[in-house]
């Protein structure tokens, strides 16, 4: 076992954890620890632009950024929070740009801007070109863009670490971060990091689902983290459902396919989408258009043999406009489907995207230990945290811009809490939860295959806790991931080995995803109510009498040992706007 | 009634994707595990899957339903992330980007690591290396004199210019198919000259010559020997033979 000790530690290497890095590196000691090489985050799948009001193509201002953010997500925004997003977005595009970002360039030679879903002009009254992007790989450049400045400004990785474990101490009477656990993929040795500031940036937790946008390995292992330690999780219920995967795949195909122009037809060509959102159509924010899509394949207005998807029609675009701004989507429908973009109709359905919940942050990025107390040293930013800005339903294009935004946050406030500050005492035996987990997945001899379990959950999670949601179905899901957590102590892996066990990390990983799964359940049963990603068919409406307030979950246990998830309530932060019936 | 979902076996096929039959395939992998043994075998797996899917998809089954012990790297499954590059039937492909149906499932399936890298187990490589080449073409913007205010402005044609080389996601299949780099590993290799290409047509950037200097050494582009074989691996399909010739005619006319 190694020790190390840096003032700022970064869990993650994608958007968020490298545009805290820039600013850490320039201000205290810093170590990155990502369990991929940066370039293989996720955010570099990210496809369709980063949205700010810079108005370069037409009138636009954040404050209309702000309205849209805060009813995009069906008013549970923290709008104090969604303010500084679309105020500070201006600046987050400028600095990657000056950065070298390649964005899309007007006649001007200005950035230009693309229509995206749930952005307006003045507060609804049409669609607005406020998405800065790069043809359709607006996160690859990001990602490309954030890594060339580390490189630039010597930002030190471990590569191929994975953290399993957030250090907590109570120092009179206060839980800080003392530091993290690691383990080494290449050696299979744990590692102790000890640090003044640790910034959670390890994105989202989509493979609970089957069908998803996310990577392998996105399993929410910083939450899950974090949770294990007495740190609330925020929200966990909602989730974003992308009305455009690819069918029985997942892959996305972004909606700025829609912003182009592309529309959504049924099994009779028509364009359904008119009748649920009549002025934004196609682009009505994500969870209007995600249900409108199933509604359409319940009552038989589905395509294929089995009417299980509907087209996302491109033919209609000239081939010049769709090798211009949608060169990698288009290739995706070709690859995988064999099917051209130009002449035929792309068989889609919802896929599971993005978590709006997360570890709760206030607006620097600092984790809280309950609806008020900070957690001193302890950061988090991205998709991994909830701030919350997204509410209960994120605007497409604005996590591109999270991720910069809060990022850059997290890293200036983590650096400059670490400078005032000295290294809180490890404990004794710090590594002593990692060393045990590992040790009993390489001795155990149990009947059960990870993968088996993996695919069992992610059948439940999309039968039962998707886009449609009942009392019944979620006590479904809540029964079978009981039934799986039970199992889940049974299970045994083949590779005993010390170097590249993924077969180890992936155990390690199902068990993260079966306490994630678990608070999202409950967190959903929890709220009879409907609101944006978030759909009780059993409760349609949106109460804001009794659920115009956060989730947060804490991981209880009882003196037998006994673990139960104890629900609490968070207020929203509401400055200016009052809640309205959310139309598009 | 819960979200419908997809169970895959009830799929029929449909005009535009013809459903096959799940086939038969015999994947043939280079198995490489020094806690084990100094040498390197090939391991031979019989599986059925259905010819859409990926290789990619072929090795989970392996790795998940037999022999939990295979080894490889990957993350997006789309061709995205870049972590799956290896040698598929003795051609360097992503994994997630090939299916099984383009590969000829009628004979077995040879899957073994990239070329001219240190082989750590199984399909995974030493990617030091490779980042380290990347890392010496200073690959980043360089601009001198004050910070505009707002965007720096670009015509779309001068952003057109070098929009290629900014689609590379570092996958290390260019470099790993290279005769040059698989004889010499001092050599920078193709991805680093794409990467430095990219910013050496960037109309926005003042670090033009001092990049062209460090490709000027003797490990720099005029190691070239114009095979060919980098561009046929790029799976983003980048151009990459054509950048590395504009890097070399620049360095002869100093214009770029
Ligand atoms: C296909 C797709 C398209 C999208 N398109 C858009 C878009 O157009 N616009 C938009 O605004 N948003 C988009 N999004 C959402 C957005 O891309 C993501 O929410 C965002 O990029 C997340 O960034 P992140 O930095 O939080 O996490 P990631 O980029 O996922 O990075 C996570 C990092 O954490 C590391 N990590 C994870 N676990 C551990 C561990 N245990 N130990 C150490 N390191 C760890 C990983 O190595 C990785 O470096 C899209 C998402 C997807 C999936
Ligand atoms: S140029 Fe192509 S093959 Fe080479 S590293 Fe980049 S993406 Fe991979
Ligand atoms: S897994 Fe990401 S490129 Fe293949």
């Amino acid at each position: 076992m190694k020790i190390h000790k840096y003032d700022t530690v970064i869990v993650g290497a994608g958007g968020a954890g490298m545009r805290a890095a820039i600013e850490a590196t320039k201000r205290s000691r810093t170590a990155v620890l990502t369990k991929l090489y940066p370039t293989r985050s996720h955010t570099g799948a990210a496809q369709g632009g980063m949205a700010a009001a810079l108005a370069n193509v037409e009138e636009d201002n954040w404050e209309w950024h702000t309205f849209d953010t805060i009813k995009g997500g069906d008013y549970l925004v923290d709008q104090d929070a969604a303010e500084i997003l679309a105020k500070e977005a201006i600046d987050a595009v400028l600095d990657l740009e000056k950065m070298g970002l390649p964005f899309n360039r007007t006649p001007d030679g200005t950035i230009d801007q693309r229509r995206f879903g749930g952005h307006t002009r003045n507060h609804g009254e049409a669609a607005v070109r406020r998405s800065c992007y790069a043809a359709d790989r607006t996160g690859h450049m990001i990602l490309q863009t954030l890594y060339q400045n580390c490189v630039k400004e010597g930002v030190e990785f471990f590569n191929e670490f994975y953290v399993l474990d957030q250090i907590i101490v109570e120092v009179d009477g206060v839980k800080k971060s003392a530091g993290v656990v690691a383990y080494e993929l290449a050696t299979g040795e744990i590692h102790i990091f000890q640090a003044k500031s640790v910034i959670y940036a390890s994105g989202g937790t989509g493979k609970f689902f089957k069908v998803t946008s996310n990577a392998h390995t996105l399993t929410g292992d910083g939450q899950a983290a974090c949770y294990r330690r007495g740190i609330p999780l925020e929200d966990m219920e909602f989730f974003q459902f992308h009305p455009t995967g690819i069918w029985r795949m997942g892959i996305l195909l972004t909606e700025g396919a829609r912003g182009e122009g592309g529309i959504l037809r049924n099994k009779d060509g028509e364009r359904f989408m008119e009748k649920y959102a009549p002025v934004m159509k196609d682009l009505a924010s994500r969870d209007v258009v995600s249900r409108s899509i199933y509604t359409e394949i319940r009552e038989g207005r589905g395509c294929g043999p089995e009417g299980d998807h509907v087209y996302l029609d491109l033919t209609h675009l000239p081939p010049e406009q769709l090798d211009a701004k949608l060169p990698d989507i288009t290739e995706f429908a070709r690859t995988y489907l064999g099917i051209e973009p130009y002449t035929d109709p792309i068989p889609i359905q919802p896929t599971a995207h993005y978590a709006m919940g997360g570890i709760p942050t206030n607006v620097e990025g600092e984790v809280l230990a309950d609806n008020t107390t900070v957690v001193p040293g302890l950061y988090a930013a991205g998709e991994v945290a909830c701030v919350s800005v997204h509410g209960a339903n994120r605007l497409g294009t604005n996590s591109l811009l999270d991720i910069n935004v809060f990022g850059k946050r997290a890293g200036i406030a983590a650096a400059e809490y670490a400078a005032k500050s000295d290294f809180v005492e490890l404990p004794e035996n710090a590594q002593e939860l990692v060393v045990s987990q590992v040790e009993r997945l390489r001795d155990a001899t149990g009947t059960e295959r990870v993968a088996e379990l993996r695919k069992e959950l992610q059948e439940t999670m999309d039968a039962n806790v998707m886009v449609f949601r009942t009392e019944q179905t979620i006590k479904t899901a809540v029964e079978k991931i009981a039934e799986l957590r039970e199992r889940y102590l049974n299970v045994s892996i083949q590779d005993k080995g010390k170097r590249f066990n993924t077969d180890l990390l992936e155990a390690i990983e199902l068990g993260n995803l079966l306490d994630l799964a678990e608070v999202m359940a409950q967190s959903a049963l929890a709220r009879k109510e409907s609101r944006g990603g978030h759909y009780r068919e059993d409760f349609p409406n949106r109460d804001d009498v009794n659920f115009m307030r956060h989730t947060m979950a804490y991981r209880e246990v009882g003196d037998d040992g006994t673990e139960t998830i104890r629900l609490d309530y968070k207020p929203v932060v509401q400055t200016r706007y009052q809640p309205m019936e959310r139309k598009y | 009634m819960a979200t419908p979902t997809l169970d895959k076996e009830d799929v029929k096929p449909e005009a535009g994707f013809a459903d096959s039959p799940y086939i038969t395939i015999t994947l043939r992998v280079r198995r490489f595990n020094p806690e084990v043994s100094a040498d390197a075998t090939w391991e031979d797996f019989q599986l059925e899957i259905d010819p859409k899917e990926r290789v990619l998809d072929a090795l989970h089954k392996v790795k998940w339903d037999m022999d939990g012990t295979l080894t490889f790297r990957r993350s997006c499954a789309h061709g995205i992330c870049g972590s799956d590059a290896m040698r598929i039937n003795g051609k360097n492909r992503l994994a997630c980007k090939t299916l099984i149906k383009d590969i000829n499932p009628g004979k077995p399936i040879t899957v073994e690591p990239i070329k001219g890298l240190t082989v750590l187990k199984d399909l995974v490589v030493d990617m030091d290396p490779f980042f380290q080449a990347y890392r010496d073409v200073m690959p980043f913007l360089v601009t001198k004199g004050n910070e505009p205010t707002r965007e720096r402005l670009q015509s779309a044609e001068d952003r057109e210019r070098f929009d290629d080389t900014t689609k590379c996601i570092l996958c290390a299949a260019c470099t790993s198919s290279c005769p040059v780099f698989w004889n010499d590993g001092q050599y920078f290799g193709p991805a680093a000259i794409v990467n430095a290409h990219r910013f050496i047509f960037d109309s926005r950037d003042e670090a033009g010559e001092q990049r062209l200097e460090i490709l000027n050494d003797k490990d720099g582009v005029w190691r070239c020997r114009t095979t060919f074989n980098c561009t046929d691996a790029c799976p983003r399909g980048i151009e990459v033979t054509k950048a590395i010739q504009e890097v070399k005619r620049a360095l002869i006319t100093r214009r770029f």
